[in-house]
């Protein structure tokens, strides 16, 4: 395994991350009745709402503290408790999720000693419950605010009590499509659950017959304060760290039975999703999934020979890449580059860990921009890319085909529907790519067959 | 407009302000007026002033509006964000500009997003190490002929000096770089931001070559900023008429057009909240007149180039304007009269930046659609009321962070293009110099004006009165479509474009008619829910 640093720039060329309090929204909107606040300049919320917006097409509210001069001198306390006082009189929210920005961080801001006051001072029936969690973009990126997130809505709000048949599951930072695909499994299993978060709904709805103040769905609090009574939990993705994992949290507070798995793309990690999900439950792996398995074997066989030997480069989330990769791994697709602008320290050793027989043949680059990415891929050459809409121009310059996975897909519609996960997700991913290359070659040849 | 839809406003107004605790009412109050177009009595609005924390507003930040709309365009400039990472992706080429290199040697950088990506360390340490070094990589990588510096928030916080490292590296490499302080917080919005950049780019780019070209009517259009190739349109319109485009700031733009910028004879504005500081600062010091105009909508477009002739006052030039109009109009005519047999009559509503929300009023108006509430983003007061009403501008301790240059008239390249005669020739025709009349004084008595509407208030607007189609952008596209109303997202013209000129007109007419007589708004309801009976009768 060839590991790098990069980049040994300076400058950021073309980032391949996004800062820490995106992630912490999408987490808040994960969460029935929730409106995110942020604590800063507005500047920030409102980009962050831009950028969740154009890809999910889904509207979300983030309100903000709307720092001014003076705040930044004097602190940002007060505008924090307007901005409480104004999002509680317009939405009546069950739950304000607050998030640091970089500004209200570097100034100091004590949000804790904030809401004490603001606690004191207001008084008014229906107070939503009141989470921060602290997202700095100078440590990290939107993955490590959102894994940061999900652990501090549970410190927070979990408590414990004698357990109960329920598991509960955080997944990542998975597509709508994902999580909807995770609550019919554990449905499946006949398990009652709390999935967090859970925007499935928030960020991917229908129409509205009625005006909505809060758009509907989400993990519901009464579920999240009974997650330290789950008689399991489980923390999907490998590189999310100790200290980030809010699995591991519930096993030491409360001594929840907590497992860590992979993103379940592929056969292996979904197999192992399911065989500790039956663990758990002692259940049998519903049919359902075994037929699903099935049909994805068969269609690994009927199409293996269209990838043998081909190359991917994959860039993105950790652990989306570390997925993907196993899973391309599976199939003879070899996953030259595996490319995050996290830095997890983690990515290496588990595909060492995972891909043995790949060593040597992979090249993890952790902390790096779109332009690193390039010169990788002008040295390697692969057949393929798979990532987020930002690695386009890097396709459309080196002609190499892409496929749309992960976070953030703007150039297309559809990026919430992608599903990833599970047999199902994986299925659709392997004839995605199977057709993908197979129409490079159709394309390429001067013949154009159209029977294979 | 009816005196019903007045009244129901006045009612709407009212529901909308009870919701926010009595003090938070107060002030958005003075932000909602009914209008009323008479200058004599036409209603103060107050605007520009920050937006109440916890009200999810429209707004972004000062950063936004320097780097992202004035500077961002310019395509062969290197902009460094200095700060962490999300400051700088998340204006990565989000606005839709279009940028025409003139052949492949030509740079275009806008694609890229450069940034110093801050890590704790910098923000304990200072970070001017770091900017420095990105500078010296960025300029080694791309050569370009300059390069500019973007401040965020936490950087005023630690106290770097971008200004004092672009100097030290202007020496150092030779080429222009500058920087810019436009830490989101300073100002209430982006407008802060705009007039940032303004003086940054009169400060140390305007100017710099004095070369004048051979020509006859030399002009710059100022606050166009080529979304969706609208600049391409107007580029196409003024050749065809033989004006000569210096610069345009800052759509399709080079940095060379800005540096040779003062030789126009005529500054034309078209947004004028993002612009009109460096028009005025350009009249001061190279004598250049400026005027109003707008090239969205095709009678306005035909009124703009009528008035550069007119400013010209050469009959050749208007002989020429005349001939191009009367080439133009009659393929616009066909288009709007075909989609106006199914458009007219519906009702519009526009919130959006600091000068769409009225010029697209005008292209609605072609369509016999009608305006019936309306206001900006991060507008001033003039760009509602006009510019008759600057000298009442209360001046708050926002305004007063943003630097007012102090301009002289330049001792050698100073030469007011018209002389006292001919400007009161002009004058004596009603041509209106360094005039903008706003938003307000072209919208119906009755209408609905609100500035910095807020999400909460926009949905509840949508909600009472569901207009035929709604205005914004992006962050309030998806919820104005889930009530079941068209959206026109008219920052980025949802990938289409151009809607400038005359064959932008005409791709808004087929834009707007398909928008609002799409089949997909009769699917919304099911047919189980439209008419119950039926189905029972029909499974039966
Ligand atoms: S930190 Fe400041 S400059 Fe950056 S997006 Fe937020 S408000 Fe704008
Ligand atoms: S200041 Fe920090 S939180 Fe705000 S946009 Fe920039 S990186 Fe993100």
């Amino acid at each position: 395994m060839n590991i790098r640093e990069l980049p040994t720039r300076e400058v950021t060329i073309n980032a391949c991350k996004l800062c820490n309090p995106l992630g912490a929204s999408l987490v808040f909107r994960g969460i029935e009745g929730a409106v995110p606040l942020l604590h800063g300049s507005q500047g920030c919320a409102t980009y962050i709402r831009r950028y969740l917006i154009s890809h999910f097409k889904e509207p979300i509210d983030i309100a903000s503290s709307n720092f001014s001069e003076s705040s930044t001198i004097f602190g940002g306390g007060p505008k924090l408790k307007q901005a409480l006082k104004n999002v509680i009189d317009q939405y009546q929210p069950t739950f304000i999720g607050i998030a640091t920005t970089c500004l209200s961080e570097t100034i100091g801001d004590d949000l804790q000693l904030i809401l004490d006051e603001f606690n004191r001072e207001y008084r008014a029936p229906g107070k939503p419950l009141l989470v921060t969690v602290s997202t700095p973009s100078y440590q990290g990126s939107h993955i490590d605010g959102f894994h940061d997130t999900v652990r501090a809505v549970i410190e927070q709000v979990a408590t414990g009590g004698p357990k109960k048949n329920m598991v509960s599951i955080f997944p990542g930072m998975v597509s709508a499509a994902d999580l909807r695909l995770l609550k019919e499994v554990l449905t499946d299993f006949g398990l009652d659950f709390l999935v967090l978060p859970d925007y499935s709904e928030t960020m991917d709805g229908g129409m509205w017959d009625t005006y909505q103040k809060i758009a509907p769905g989400g993990a519901s609090v009464d579920k999240i304060r009974a997650a330290g009574r789950s008689k399991a939990v489980i923390q999907l993705g490998r590189t999310v760290r100790k200290q980030q994992n809010a699995a591991e949290y519930l096993k030491e507070r409360f001594g929840v039975e907590s497992y860590q798995l992979g993103l379940p793309v592929g056969i292996r990690e979904t197999d192992r999703l399911m065989q500790t999900l039956a663990v758990i439950t002692g259940n049998d792996i519903p049919q359902k999934y075994q037929e699903e398995r099935g049909r994805l074997i068969d269609a690994y066989v009927d199409a293996h020979k269209y990838l043998f030997g081909k190359k991917a480069a994959i860039y993105g989330e950790p652990d989306l890449v570390l997925g993907i990769a196993i899973f391309l791994a599976e199939v003879g697709v070899v996953p030259v580059i595996c490319a995050t602008g996290a830095r997890t320290g983690k990515l290496g050793d588990e595909l060492r860990c995972l891909l043995p027989e790949l060593e040597g043949e992979i090249t993890v680059a952790e902390g790096i921009d779109f332009d690193d990415i390039r010169t990788l891929v002008e040295r390697v050459q692969p057949d393929l890319l798979i990532g987020n809409s930002k690695g386009y121009p890097l396709s459309r310059q080196s002609g190499i085909p892409l496929i749309r996975v992960g976070f953030p897909i703007h150039d297309r519609i559809g990026g919430q529907r992608i599903l990833h996960l599970g047999y199902r997700g994986t299925q659709h991913l392997f004839d995605q790519i199977v057709n993908e290359l197979i129409r490079a070659r159709q394309d390429r040849s001067p013949i154009g067959w159209s029977y294979m | 407009m009816s005196e019903n839809l007045a009244q129901d406003f006045a009612v709407t107004r009212e529901k909308l302000l009870k919701v926010y605790p009595t003090k938070a009412a107060r002030k958005r109050a003075k932000h909602m007026v009914l209008n009323d177009p008479d200058p004599e009595t036409m209603p103060e609005i107050e605007a520009n002033v920050r937006t109440i924390p916890g009200i999810i507003t429209q707004r972004g930040c000062t950063y936004a509006g320097c780097k992202g709309v004035v500077v961002g365009p310019i395509r062969d400039i290197v902009n460094i964000t200095h700060g962490p990472i999300g400051c700088g992706f998340y204006s990565w080429l989000t606005r839709r500009n279009q940028t025409k290199p003139i052949d492949d040697n030509d740079y275009n950088l806008m694609n890229y997003c450069f940034s110093t990506d801050m890590q704790e360390d910098d923000i304990v340490f200072g970070g001017e190490k770091k900017l420095r070094q990105a500078v010296r990589e960025a300029y080694e990588i791309f050569k370009p002929k300059a390069i500019g510096i973007f401040s965020t928030c936490p950087v005023g916080l630690i106290g770097d000096d971008v200004h004092a490292v672009a100097r030290e590296m202007k020496e150092e490499l030779g080429i222009n770089v500058f920087g810019f302080s436009c830490e989101g917080y300073k100002g209430v919005s982006q407008s802060a931001g705009h007039h940032i950049a303004n003086n940054q780019m009169f400060k140390h780019v305007i100017g710099l070559d004095d070369t004048v070209r051979d020509s006859k009517y030399k002009i710059n259009l100022l606050g166009e900023y080529n979304i969706g190739g609208d600049a391409f349109e107007i580029e196409r319109i003024l050749e065809k008429c033989g004006i000569d485009l210096i610069a345009t700031f800052s759509g399709n733009s080079s940095y060379d057009y800005f540096a040779n910028a003062h030789t126009a004879d005529l500054n034309c504005i078209m947004c004028h909240r993002s612009i009109n500081y460096v028009a005025d600062m350009m009249e001061i010091k190279y004598g250049i007149p400026w005027i109003k105009v707008n090239f969205i909508g095709a009678e306005a477009t035909a009124k703009s180039l009528r008035k550069i002739a007119q400013y010209f006052g050469d009959p050749e030039l208007k002989e020429r304007v005349e001939k191009v109009i009367a080439e133009e109009m009659p393929e616009v005519e066909k288009h709007r009269a075909d989609a106006r047999t199914r458009c007219e009559g519906k009702t519009v509503m526009l919130f959006v930046g600091g000068s769409r929300a009225h010029h697209y009023q005008d292209l609605f108006a072609e369509l016999g659609m009608r305006t019936i509430a309306a206001g900006y983003e991060f507008a001033h007061r003039d760009d509602y009321e006009g510019r008759r009403v600057l000298p009442t501008i209360k001046i708050d301790a926002d305004s007063r962070n943003i630097e007012e240059l102090t301009v002289e008239p330049d001792p050698e390249r100073y030469r007011y293009r018209k002389t006292e005669a001919e400007v009161a020739e002009l004058k004596a025709q009603g041509f209106e110099f360094r005039d903008y009349e706003g938003m307000m004084a072209q919208m119906a008595k009755g209408t609905l004006v609100i500035d910095d509407i807020s999400h909460y208030e926009m949905e509840k607007l949508i909600a009472y009165h569901k207009p035929d189609i709604f205005c914004a952008g992006i962050k309030e596209k998806y919820v104005i479509q889930k009530m079941g109303v068209p959206c026109k997202q008219l920052h980025s013209y949802d990938y289409s474009g151009p809607y400038a000129g005359f064959k932008g007109a005409i791709n808004f007419y087929r834009d707007i008619d398909r928008l609002v007589n799409s089949k997909i708004w009769g699917y919304i309801q099911a047919p189980w829910e439209k008419n119950p009976e039926l189905i029972a009768t029909y499974v039966k």
